[in-house]
C-alpha cells in the first residue's frame, strides 16, 4: 500500500470527523464534488451533512468558523487556494486572531491553505503565504513537508484550541508517497533533522524540504556533508533545534519558497545571529523566491523559486567562505 | 415615502404588520424605556468622565438610536446570540449585560470582562452568547451567522441571532457576504441597520443610492421591514416580529430603521457636518422623548415614576462608576503576554 500527501489530507479530515462530533468541513466546491484537488473526496456521502459547500465568500467562510468555534464546533476551512485567503483575511487576523486574548474563549479553527507553486500555475494559484500569517499574534502556522507530517499535523490543527493556518504544499500532492500512515508524530513547535551531516545547516520548510535533500543528495557525492532541518511548523519556531544544528556545523542557509522581504528565513537568520552569533564560521544566509509575482511559464517558474540547483550553489558558496 | 411610519417595503416577502393594533405590551414598553433611559444617562456620564479626562480611548454613543437598540436586545433571550455594535449600549443592557461590566470596560478595570485588553464598545461574553465587536464592520454578521450554524449542528431549537450595523456598514463585503450565507443557510440571523445618516462624517449620498436599504432584503430572497427608528413602539413592534419570524423558521430577517445620530461620531468629534434641515426634520427627534410622552400620554407611567426610574438609573451609575475607578487597572507585569489558549505554543520573545 502506498498513500499521497493528499490522500493523507483526506484521510486525516476522515478521522478527525469520525472521531469528534464537533468537526466539519466548510468550504467551496468540498462537498458532494469533493473539492478542487479532492482533499475531500467521498467525505460528503461518508459524512451527511458535515462537509458543506460555501458560497465564493472567504470573509464569510472564516467569520462563520469563528461564530461556529464560539459556539463550541471545530471546523476545518479549506480555501480553494491559499491566495484566495487574502478575501478572508480580515477575519482570520483580527478577529480568530485575536479572539482569545480579548474575551478568554478560543478559536479552535483549523484553515487549510493548498499553498505554492506548481508549473503552470501563475501568480494567484501559487502563493506562499505563512509569513503573512505568522507575523500575526494568535495563529499558529503549520508547513508540513511530509505525507507522515501532513497527517499527524493536521490531526493536531484540529485538537488544537487555536486557530492554525494549515500550509499544506500542492506540489507534495501527488509526488510525495509514503507506506503508511503514521502511528506517532512529534509534537507541534518542533522541528525535525531531516538529513543529518556535519559541514552545513539547511533550514526549510515545505516544498523545500525535498529541494534541499535533493541538492544534499547530490553534494554528498562530492564529500559534503549537508545538515537538512524541516521546521515543519514556522509558527512556533524552533529556535533551539535551529541553533543546535549551527552549533554542529558552523553555517547556515536558511530557504523559502517565499518572497525575500522579510519572512521565515529571514525570522531564522534573525534568530541565529541574536542568539548564537558565536556559533558562526561564516555569514548567514538566506535563499527565497524572486521579488516578482509568481510566473505562469514553467521555464520562469522553475527558476522564480529555490531548486536543488540554486541552493546547491548557495551551498557551495558559503562553504567557500 | 415618510421614514417614520412603519411600511412592508416588500409586500410579497414581508408579513404585513401595523401600527393600528399594536398588541403592544405595556409592561414591555416600560422596561424598555427604563433601559433607553440607563443607556442614555450611563453615556452622558461616560462623555464626561472622557471629556474630564478620566477614560482613555474613546466613547461612542448611541443617543437618537437607544429604542432601535433596546428593541433587539429584549427581543432576545436566553440561548440566542447577540452581536451589537457601537451605538447598542441600550440593546447590550437589555440582553443582559451588566452596567458594571460597561463602567469597567470604558475606565480600563482589570476587573472587566477585557480586562483592559480591549476597550470601550469592543466588549462582551461570547461563551453567553454575547459576542465582542471587532471595528471592521461587518466582520460580526458572519460570525453570528457562523454560531447559528453550530447551534443548528448541536441540535438546538427555537434560537436566533442579531446582529447590527449601520448606513455606511451596508457597502462593506462582509455585509453581502455574511447576509448571503445567511440566506443560503436559511439561518434565524436578524440583521439591524439603524440608517443614521451619516458613517463618521459620510452623508448616505456617498454611500448608496437605492432608495431605501431595505430593498437590498430582495436581492438576497430574505424579509425586509422597513421602520421609524425614533418610535419605541413601532422598534418593539417590527423587531419583535422579526426575532419571532426568525425563530419560527423564515430565515434571515433585515430590518432598516431611520433615525438620526444625535451626535458625533464619537465624543471628540462635534458634527458640525450634520444637516441642520435633518436635525429639524422627524428623522432628527428623540426617541427617549418621544417614548417618554407616549409613555405619559398612554398612562403606561406617571411622572413620578419617571423621576423614580430616572433617580434609580442615576444611583446605579454611580455605583458602577464609585466601584470601577476604585478597581485596579491592568498591570504589564502581571499580563502573561500569551495569545494563544494553548500557551506552550504561544512563541518566546526571540531578539530582543
Amino acid at each position: 500500500m502506498s498513500i499521497t500527501y493528499l490522500e493523507a489530507i483526506r484521510e486525516a479530515q476522515a478521522k478527525a470527523l469520525a472521531d469528534d462530533p464537533r468537526v466539519y468541513i466548510y468550504g467551496q466546491d468540498v462537498g458532494n464534488f469533493g473539492g478542487a484537488f479532492k482533499a475531500t473526496k467521498n467525505l460528503a456521502k461518508e459524512f451527511p451533512g458535515r462537509v458543506i459547500d460555501a458560497p465564493l465568500s472567504e470573509d464569510a467562510i472564516i467569520g462563520s468558523a469563528i461564530g461556529a468555534a464560539i459556539e463550541g464546533m471545530r471546523p476545518i476551512i479549506e480555501m480553494q487556494y491559499a491566495d484566495f485567503s487574502t478575501c478572508g483575511l480580515n477575519q482570520i487576523v483580527n478577529h480568530a486572531a485575536t479572539l482569545f486574548w480579548r474575551t478568554q474563549v478560543a478559536c479552535p479553527i483549523t484553515i487549510r491553505l493548498p499553498s505554492g507553486g506548481t508549473a503552470g500555475s501563475g501568480p494567484f494559484h501559487s502563493q506562499s503565504m505563512e509569513a503573512l500569517y505568522a507575523t500575526y499574534p494568535g495563529l499558529i502556522v503549520m508547513t508540513p513537508a511530509t505525507v507522515e507530517d501532513v497527517y499527524s499535523m493536521l490531526l493536531e490543527a484540529v485538537a488544537i484550541d487555536d486557530p492554525v493556518i494549515f500550509c499544506e504544499h500542492k506540489y507534495l500532492y501527488y509526488h510525495l508517497k509514503a507506506e503508511a500512515l503514521p502511528t506517532e508524530a512529534l509534537p507541534t513547535g518542533k522541528a525535525r533533522i531531516a538529513r543529518p551531516g556535519r559541514d552545513i545547516t539547511v533550514v526549510a520548510y515545505s516544498a523545500m524540504v525535498h529541494e534541499a535533500l535533493a541538492m544534499a543528495e547530490e553534494l554528498a557525492t562530492e564529500g559534503t556533508e549537508v545538515e537538512v532541518v524541516d521546521l515543519r511548523s514556522v509558527k512556533p519556531l524552533d529556535t533551539d533545534t535551529v541553533l543546535a544544528s549551527v552549533a554542529r556545523t558552523g553555517r547556515l542557509l536558511a530557504v523559502g519558497e517565499a518572497w525575500p522581504w522579510g519572512g521565515v528565513t529571514a525570522e531564522v537568520v534573525a534568530r541565529v545571529a541574536c542568539e548564537g552569533f558565536d556559533l558562526l564560521d561564516a555569514p548567514p544566509r538566506r535563499l527565497n523566491a524572486k521579488e516578482t509575482p509568481v510566473p505562469f511559464h514553467p521555464n520562469l517558474w522553475g527558476t522564480h523559486r529555490p531548486t536543488a540547483r540554486s541552493i546547491a550553489i548557495a551551498v557551495r558558496d558559503i562553504l567557500r567562505q | 415615502m415618510s421614514p417614520h411610519k412603519l411600511r412592508a417595503v416588500l409586500q410579497a416577502l414581508s408579513p404585513t404588520s401595523s401600527t393600528k393594533d399594536t398588541g403592544l405590551n405595556r409592561e414591555k414598553f416600560r422596561q424598555a424605556f427604563r433601559w433607553m433611559l440607563l443607556a442614555r444617562l450611563s453615556e452622558e456620564k461616560y462623555a464626561n468622565l472622557y471629556r474630564a479626562g478620566k477614560i482613555q480611548g474613546g466613547v461612542f454613543i448611541g443617543k437618537g438610536q437607544e429604542a432601535l437598540s433596546v428593541s433587539v436586545g429584549i427581543s432576545l433571550r436566553k440561548g440566542d446570540i447577540f452581536a451589537p455594535l457601537i451605538r447598542d449600549q441600550a440593546g447590550r443592557l437589555a440582553f443582559g449585560e451588566s452596567l458594571l461590566d460597561a463602567t469597567r470596560t470604558y475606565l480600563g478595570s482589570r476587573l472587566g470582562p477585557m480586562r483592559g485588553r480591549d476597550g470601550n464598545v469592543h466588549r462582551g461574553r461570547p461563551r453567553e452568547g454575547y459576542f465582542a465587536m471587532i471595528s471592521h464592520l461587518g466582520a460580526m454578521i458572519p460570525t453570528v451567522a457562523g454560531a447559528l450554524l453550530a447551534k443548528r449542528f448541536k441540535g438546538e431549537k427555537d434560537f436566533v441571532g442579531a446582529t447590527c450595523i449601520g448606513d455606511g456598514g451596508t457597502s462593506t463585503g462582509a455585509f453581502h457576504e455574511g447576509l448571503n450565507l445567511a440566506a443560503v443557510e436559511k439561518l434565524p440571523l436578524v440583521l439591524v441597520v439603524a440608517n443614521n445618516h451619516y458613517a463618521y462624517s459620510t452623508p448616505t449620498s456617498r454611500q448608496f443610492v437605492c432608495a431605501d436599504l431595505v430593498e437590498k432584503a430582495a436581492g438576497y430572497g430574505v424579509e425586509g421591514y422597513s421602520l421609524d427608528g425614533t418610535s419605541l413602539s413601532e422598534c418593539l413592534e417590527v423587531v419583535g416580529n422579526a426575532v419571532e419570524r426568525a425563530r419560527s423558521g423564515n430565515g434571515p430577517q433585515l430590518i432598516v430603521a431611520t433615525l438620526l445620530r444625535l451626535g458625533g461620531h464619537g465624543e471628540h468629534d462635534d458634527a458640525h457636518y450634520i444637516d441642520e434641515k435633518l436635525k429639524q426634520s422627524e428623522v432628527g427627534r428623540d426617541c427617549l422623548k418621544l417614548a417618554e410622552k407616549f409613555l405619559l400620554e398612554k398612562n403606561w407611567g406617571t411622572k413620578a415614576e419617571l423621576d423614580e426610574w430616572r433617580a434609580d438609573a442615576l444611583r446605579q451609575i454611580e455605583d458602577a462608576v464609585a466601584t470601577a475607578q476604585r478597581e485596579p487597572h491592568p498591570d504589564p507585569n502581571l499580563d502573561d503576554w500569551r495569545p494563544l489558549a494553548t500557551q506552550h505554543l504561544s512563541e518566546g520573545h526571540h531578539c530582543e
